[in-house]
């Protein structure tokens, strides 16, 4: 029996607990706060201090110089054709890898061979591969494919990377996968690819939206690779970053520097918050019986 | 040659043998069930039909036509799951043309053909929904509406009512029956539950650990089981099955069993053919019908014999009583009239119908008469 001592005690409970949570909130939440805006104040007032002060003086111009006019290495481009340079860099490499992850895992899970699973554990195994490792093979690899400092080098070799995870998450989803469906197709004519197409890939909308959140992020936040892979027209937002904040000209444009370091954290946020939906969509879908 | 034929086939993993040289041949409008327990081959040998399993050596042959390394999609058979495998991503009308659409067939003629079939199993206002939003009787219909829409040489049925329930698997039961009826499609059914092998088939293989133990039509199966573990398998209640020896009375042959008060019984057998083998052990089956009241005797056969035994145990189930005594150490159930006045521990005169009774060898477990 609940009484009144015990739901006032309850009570106290949930408001420490929230007091708590509110705490880690605006702890984590403060980068964010100090880079927001210090990207919206002339560099003047973070120099006089008050790095904590909301701006006195509003102004978008540390967003629109670092988006066409700053420093990035040599050139005073801002980081729109970096910019530009990864997302044709994330699409393709998210798109292949998530593609063969599908077909991968359709594969090792309904169409099994001898060695099948070995096969799979040799992908896992590419999961785990340090970075670091590759750098030297891959740089000798697509020297003789002649995709050395090019964006379709960078594709090639996160495509490349992508598969093992992608695989995995992909061979987990169609192992739970009824394979009396990809019988049923099979007596009504569907052939390998058919199969694929139209009964498994309309099925596996949850599963895709969890890969492509997480190659994603992983290719759009690499460095290593895209700074040991490209040359100057082909490097992506995370090297340029690297290189706006890098290059000295005299004064140190923190309030720059910020902005460029929110744009180019916006596409994960965005990434996250559009597919994030679908995902616990897709997630609720089977736990309600129909 | 018939409709269907299989011929010697075997399937192997390996070293395991999981079914065992086959013959069966059956002409078209038939409807074979293939029965038994988990394990016994039955779900295999449909799917060597249906092409999703090789076939290990013999064949299989549709029309005369050799199957053996034929696609599925290219044999012209149409297929019924368990789980009835409805693709979850399309609509019902989506699902049933799905087959015709991968076939090649214009899409006028999917959309006559649509609508035909669910007329025929009354799922035309479901046409839109997804399979997720159907109940379990409806989905069967959809499952069933995919196949037929197909106009097969070959229906494979793969226990397609055991997700239902019992209520509702009755039903589907007679209408899957009225449904061959009425179309006269040939069909092959499998599924572990003897009331419906013996109720929709025209044949029925009694199928036990990769072998076929018996084939024949439901009546030859259930009266004249070929060994033991057909007689057991088939009916229910399961047929008596206790040990027994042969006597001489009056120079006729008789059955010797003992009772569990210690007393033992003779009853002769109906006809002379174990008049050779007296003096030998044998395995007595009788069907419960076969056990009555004196008053539920058949009265159309000459050969009811009264047996005075204890009972042990009485169950009504409404329209009969099973009365449970125990002979040769085995219970033995009896199916009495519902109201027949009879009490556990009294002993009552049960009668024994000899036409029926079937004998079997101890040890081989094989029918000797």
């Amino acid at each position: 029996m609940v009484t009144a001592s015990n739901s006032r005690a309850s009570s106290f409970g949930r408001i420490v607990l929230y007091a708590v949570l509110g705490l880690f909130c605006i702890y984590y939440l403060l980068p964010l706060y100090v880079m927001l805006v210090n990207s919206l104040k002339p560099l003047s007032e973070i120099t006089a201090g008050g790095m904590m002060s909301l701006p006195r003086d509003w102004t978008f111009a540390p967003w629109l110089s670092a988006w066409s006019s700053a420093q990035v290495g040599v050139e005073a481009t801002g980081l729109r054709p970096y910019f530009l340079n990864s997302i044709v860099m994330v699409v393709p490499a998210v798109a292949l890898s998530t593609l063969v992850g599908a077909l991968n895992g359709y594969v090792l899970t309904k169409w099994t061979f001898r060695g099948s699973t070995i096969v799979f554990g040799l992908l896992l195994f590419g999961c785990f591969i340090p970075f670091q490792m590759v750098l030297i093979p891959m740089a000798r690899m697509l020297g003789l494919m002649g995709l050395a400092g090019s964006v379709a080098g960078l594709v090639f070799v996160h495509f490349v990377y992508g598969i093992g995870f992608s695989t995995l998450y992909f061979r987990n989803y169609y192992a739970a996968f009824p394979t009396e469906l990809v019988r049923a197709a099979q007596i009504d004519g569907a052939g390998f690819f058919r199969i694929f197409l139209r009964i498994l890939l309309p099925s596996s909308g949850p599963i895709a939206v969890v890969c492509i959140i997480w190659q994603f992020t992983n290719i759009w936040n690499d460095f290593l690779f895209g700074a040991s892979f490209s040359d100057f027209s082909s490097q992506p937002m995370t090297v340029a970053l690297n290189n706006l904040v890098q290059s000295s000209t005299g004064v140190k444009e923190y309030n720059v520097h910020f902005a460029g370091a929110i744009m180019a954290a916006l596409p994960t946020l965005f990434v996250y918050i559009v597919a994030g939906r679908y995902f616990v969509r897709g997630l609720m879908a089977g736990s309600v019986k129909g | 040659m018939g409709f269907l034929d299989i011929k010697q086939a075997t399937k192997s993993y390996g070293s395991l043998k999981v079914l065992h040289e086959t013959d069966i041949s059956i002409e078209e409008g038939e409807f074979l069930v293939l029965v038994g327990p988990s394990g016994c081959g039955k779900s295999t040998l449909l799917n060597m039909i249906a092409g999703l399993e090789d076939i290990t050596s013999g064949e299989i042959a549709v029309r005369g036509r050799s199957m053996n390394g034929v696609r599925p999609a290219d044999r012209n058979i149409a297929m019924v799951f368990q789980s009835y495998a409805l693709y979850p991503n399309m609509s019902v009308a989506g699902n049933i043309s799905f087959g015709m659409e991968m076939h090649g067939i214009a899409k006028p003629e999917r959309k006559k053909r649509i609508g035909q079939v669910s007329d025929l199993l009354q799922i035309s206002h479901l046409l839109d929904r997804k399979p997720g939003q159907l109940s379990g009787g409806q989905r069967q219909r959809v499952a069933m509406g995919r196949a037929l829409v197909r106009e097969p040489d070959v229906f494979l049925f793969d226990e397609p009512l055991s997700n239902l329930d019992a209520k509702l698997r009755v039903d589907m039961r007679t209408e899957i029956k009225k449904l061959h009826q009425k179309l006269g499609t040939t069909i092959v059914y499998v599924t572990h539950d003897q009331i419906e092998a013996l109720t929709l088939s025209t044949r029925i293989a009694v199928m036990f650990g990769g072998y076929v133990q018996q084939l024949g039509t439901p009546k030859e199966i259930y009266d004249n089981p070929a060994n033991m573990f057909v007689a057991g398998f088939m009916g229910s209640p399961s047929m008596n099955l206790f040990p027994a020896k042969v006597v001489s009375v009056d120079g006729r042959p008789a059955a010797e069993m003992w009772l569990a008060d210690g007393k033992s019984a003779t009853v002769p057998f109906a006809a002379e053919t174990l008049s050779s083998s007296v003096g030998r052990d044998i395995v007595l089956g009788i069907r419960p019908e076969a056990i009555t009241d004196r008053d539920g005797a058949d009265r159309n056969s000459a050969a009811v014999h009264m047996v005075e035994a204890p009972v042990e145990v009485t169950e009504p189930a409404g329209s009969d009583t099973f009365v449970v005594s125990q002979i040769g150490g085995k219970d033995v159930t009896g199916r009495f009239r519902a109201d027949v006045n009879v009490r556990a521990g009294d002993v009552f005169p049960f009668a024994f119908n000899m036409e029926k009774a079937v004998a079997f060898d101890p040890q081989t477990e094989n029918r000797i008469a």
